[in-house]
């Protein structure tokens, strides 16, 4: 088995990042010059790092599929960036943010990163204030904190309804900045669909110009994959639609490990399914639980007749309702985490108990905060969120209360990275929801973002240079190598491929089906004969959407449904992955819930004897079944136990 | 319900584009825009045709990419929403609905309903920005900002770059989306001390890029899907005047 080394440095805890950075190797002024990095995606966690590598001076390309940077995924992020500055003075500390997210993440991650990750979140509001980005403040002119699930603490900053959106727009400002100094090389509308490796490291991607079709050859000294995150590979999920796991697949295929494919994170306030047209899910930010009151009917019979329609919500007096998280999670409430919330809430509606027409959705209830606050108040903190609803559902939920149901919305699982963020490929580096950091089987609420600005502004333009100070003789590569031509050929090859079945089925349909599929038995409640059925039933899919997917038009133009086509090739091979992981992971933590490893109360069981390590699976061949390694988790310095919200 | 499209198609920037009348039945109320136009598409490709391309990606009204021109208004009939936030409740059973692409000379058609916007990318990269680099900045509440300019920031702050003020404009004037920017760096601290040269150089590119001028009709304003003030564009052309005068005097 090969021994993975996550390169965790030695000493305090404390005191580890300061210890890397003080040996690390760097590289100098002059020699910087001559060295090229590729970032791949533009989204918090790739426009900071490339920007920052262009501030120090490296030579810099940018790829991203979308036409401008600022329309990666990133810009939908809603409510909140997480730190532990302690401006509210509520007893917040770097500590108990490493620690919540440790605790958060079901004492899945290592405590190494998580430490590095609470320790520079307050470096990045720092960075962004200077940026210009126009976060909430109060009426003393100072920054303004709420608060989300998973903490005792208001430690969220956050620019409205917008948080993403104006972070992005930093990064992307920081970013413009750079390409017009000449430091950075923006390559838009452009797909990555190859690695190239040579001699064992990272030197370079295959793209395919997405207006074009032309496939283009691009070399670097180290490539960084942020090409964020694969929930979309449940076809329904809170993701942008062009949102994709294949860049993160295409560097599996070639040797870089998967760490924790599996750990999928369901949100709990999402706009219900209604419809199977329907193209994706829409997000109600978590900020809403802070005001917000989740509740269904304490009676099976008032659920049947709101669900025929003959009762209104507003007509269900407070001694007949159930607000089950209060009841169940005194301690935490409707704060409880996303993985929590998300379980209770189909708990409930399998038990009957749900609303709506279809019963699989809750009640979010602002009446007690409308009363309490007032409306201007509401208006003022959600007004866009309401506004959003309203225009999605058609119905007002000043008056009544919001429907929600649970959505999958983010990947903790990712390619698998050392404190460096290297991948087990040298010199291929990924940030961002990409990787499989520091989240662990379930990511806090506000933590994302601050992951991949932490990964972008403070953490790659270190590590970076500890790999490329042995790389400064290394002349520029060119793009005619033999790796390269191999590398252009395969990705021509499955393109070809594609177009050339003409089958009867559309690739929407095909991904329909591979999202039910996930959604049934690798979604929220897993078992050993659903996944295994799920790997059966996704190889099956796989094989039939070779033969008879219909991909319209050339590869020499702009084509849509080519560009599905190619990532749900990935996705019918990653939704495999998953499955494989979940079923050989027998015990349930945060967001990997096996029904068969529960508590008599139906809280999650881990089994921390057999379970606590990182999966990171090695890829073998198309044929062959994928190998796992296992990275063991060591807890040095807090005392692993049940996670505990009551 | 039942509905006739009127689409522009048009292959490539350099061939010329047409109208094309599809029918799309069974169409749900609840349905968005942008799923309706997924509907026809999955029965085009069905019947070997060439779907529609058009861009889009957040579908919840944030990233700016849908862009389309429903009935001769840029991202359809509602204010204060974008083309992938309106629903087919919107309109009637049996409606014609006219789609076409943004038209303006910056934003050469790319295909169909598709354009090509980079020129706003480079009107940022003309000085959209705070110059400063990552790392060795001053505590974030080292410098108190009036909760009052933090929120006009922020109104400001909200542009999606979608380009439905250009569209919109008579004279494919990108005064909105500049001024946005401008005043959003105007109002806070951080972006003050490059406010001269940044407001001329932004001014200068979208000049250069073929953008019109103002003529104060303010159907920016009107079609904007965030509804961004025309205030801004007041701050900008202060800020443009007394930059002008002090760069005479130096
Ligand atoms: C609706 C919603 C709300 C959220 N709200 C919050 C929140 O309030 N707080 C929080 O902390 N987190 C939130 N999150 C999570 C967070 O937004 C994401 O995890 C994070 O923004 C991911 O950033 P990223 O830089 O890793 O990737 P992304 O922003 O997804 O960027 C990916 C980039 O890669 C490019 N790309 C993708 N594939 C390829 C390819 N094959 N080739 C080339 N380029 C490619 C894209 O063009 C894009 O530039 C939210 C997520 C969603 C879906
Ligand atoms: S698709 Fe993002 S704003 Fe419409």
């Amino acid at each position: 088995m090969t021994k993975l080394d996550a390169k965790i440095p030695q000493g305090p805890l404390a005191e580890k990042w300061t210890n890397y950075k003080a040996h690390q190797n760097l590289v100098n002024p002059s020699n910087k010059r001559r060295l090229d990095i590729i970032v791949v995606g533009t989204g918090l966690a790739g426009a900071s790092a490339a920007a920052s590598f262009g501030e120090m001076g490296f030579n810099v390309k940018v790829f991203g599929i979308h036409d401008s940077p600022r329309r990666a995924h990133s810009i939908a992020a809603q409510g909140g960036i997480n730190a532990a500055k302690n401006y509210p003075n509520d007893g917040d500390s770097i500590y108990r943010l490493f620690y919540d997210t440790i605790k958060g993440g079901d004492y899945r991650a290592r405590e190494g990163n998580v430490y590095r990750l609470a320790e520079v979140s307050n470096n990045i509001i720092d960075q962004c204030v200077a940026q210009g980005v126009p976060f909430a403040r109060e009426y003393g002119g100072l920054l303004d904190n709420r608060s989300f699930g998973g903490a005792q603490v208001s430690r969220t900053f956050y620019a409205r309804g917008q948080t993403g959106q104006q972070l992005l727009l930093g990064a992307y400002s920081a970013l413009s900045k750079e390409i017009k100094k000449g430091s950075v090389k923006m390559f838009m509308r452009r797909e990555m669909l190859e690695l190239v490796v040579i001699e064992g490291r990272a030197r370079g991607i295959i793209v395919r110009n997405l207006i074009t079709g032309e496939i283009e050859r691009h070399s670097a000294h180290a490539v960084v994959i942020a090409t964020g995150g694969y929930g979309n590979v449940f076809f329904l999920s809170t993701n942008a639609m062009a949102s994709n796991g294949s860049a993160a697949w295409k560097v599996y295929k070639k040797g870089a490990f998967f760490g924790n494919p599996s750990f999928t994170q369901i949100h709990p306030t999402c706009i219900p399914v209604h419809g199977d047209y329907q193209s994706k899910l829409t997000l109600m930010s978590e900020s809403l639980r802070n005001d917000g009151r989740i509740w269904v009917p304490k009676h099976k019979e008032d659920a049947e007749k709101i669900q025929k329609g003959k009762l209104k919500p507003t007509e269900i007096p407070e001694d007949r309702r159930d607000y089950y998280l209060e009841r169940r999670y005194p301690a935490f409430g409707n704060l409880v985490p996303r993985d929590v919330a998300s379980r209770a809430a189909k708990e409930r509606c399998d038990a009957g108990y749900g609303v709506g027409s279809t019963g699989l959705a809750v009640y979010l209830d602002f009446e007690d905060a409308i009363k309490r606050l007032g409306k201007h108040v509401i208006e003022a903190r959600y007004g866009n969120l309401f506004q959003m609803y309203e225009k999605i559902v058609d119905e007002n939920p000043y008056e009544t209360p919001m429907m929600i149901y649970p959505a999958v919305h983010y990947t903790m699982g990712g390619i698998w990275v050392d404190y460096e963020l290297q991948t087990t490929i040298p010199g291929l580096f990924a940030a961002g929801e990409a990787n499989f950091s520091d989240h662990g089987a379930n990511r806090l609420g506000a933590s994302a973002l601050m992951q991949g600005l932490s990964d972008g502004y403070f953490v790659l333009p270190y590590t970076i240079q500890n790999y490329l100070a042995d790389q400064i003789r290394v002349p520029r590569f060119e793009t005619k190598l033999p790796e390269f031509e191999e590398a252009e050929k395969a990705a021509r090859e499955r393109i070809e491929k594609l177009l050339s079945i003409n089958g009867t089925d559309t690739v929407d349909t095909f991904h329909r089906r591979l999202g039910l599929i996930m959604w049934d038995h690798v979604g929220m409640g897993r078992n050993k004969e659903g996944l295994e059925k799920a790997i059966k039933m996704i190889q099956e899919l796989r094989a039939e959407f070779w033969k008879n997917v219909r991909v319209p038009g050339k590869n020499e133009m702009v084509n849509p449904e080519l560009e599905k086509a190619l990532r749900l090739a990935d996705y019918m091979e990653l939704g495999e992955l998953m499955a494989r992981d979940a079923l050989l992971r027998e015990e349930s933590c945060g967001g990997h819930f096996r029904e068969e490893h529960q508590t008599e109360e139906g809280e999650a069981l881990r089994d921390d004897e057999n379970f606590t390590y990182v999966s990171a699976w090695e890829y073998t061949g198309d044929d062959k079944e994928p190998k796992l390694n296992k990275e063991p988790l060591v807890f040095e310095f807090i005392e692993v136990k049940q996670r505990n919200y009551k | 319900m039942d509905l006739t499209l009127k689409i522009w198609r048009q292959a490539t920037a350099s061939e010329k584009g047409k109208f094309v009348e599809y029918q799309v039945q069974n169409i749900s109320a609840d349905a968005s825009f942008l799923e309706m136009l997924d509907v026809l598409n999955e029965e085009l490709v069905r019947k070997g045709e060439d779907p529609v391309a058009f861009d889009h990606d957040c579908r919840e009204g944030i990233c700016g990419a849908c862009s389309l021109y429903i009935n001769g208004r840029p991202h359809g009939p509602d204010k204060g929403i974008t083309t992938c936030q309106m629903h087919m409740r919107r309109f009637k059973d049996g409606e014609t609905i006219v789609i076409e692409p943004w038209r303006a000379k910056p934003f050469p058609v790319i295909k169909d309903l598709m354009v090509d916007r980079t020129a706003f990318d480079e009107i940022i990269q003309a000085g959209g920005y705070v110059s400063i680099n990552t790392g060795g900045v001053p505590d974030a509440n080292a410098i108190p900002i009036p909760k009052r300019d933090a929120d006009t920031a922020m109104d400001a702050a909200a542009c999606i770059g979608c380009g439905a003020c250009v569209a919109a404009c008579k004279n494919a004037s990108a005064m909105l989306f500049v001024a946005a920017k401008v005043s959003q760096f105007a109002v806070l601290p951080q972006g003050k001390i490059e406010a001269r040269e940044r407001v001329q150089n932004m001014v200068a590119k979208m000049d250069e890029l073929g953008f019109g001028n103002c003529t104060n009709t303010y159907a920016c304003e009107a079609e904007c899907p965030k509804e961004i003030s025309v205030s801004h564009i007041a701050r900008m052309n202060r800020e443009y005047l007394s930059a002008k005068l002090v760069s005479q005097k130096e």
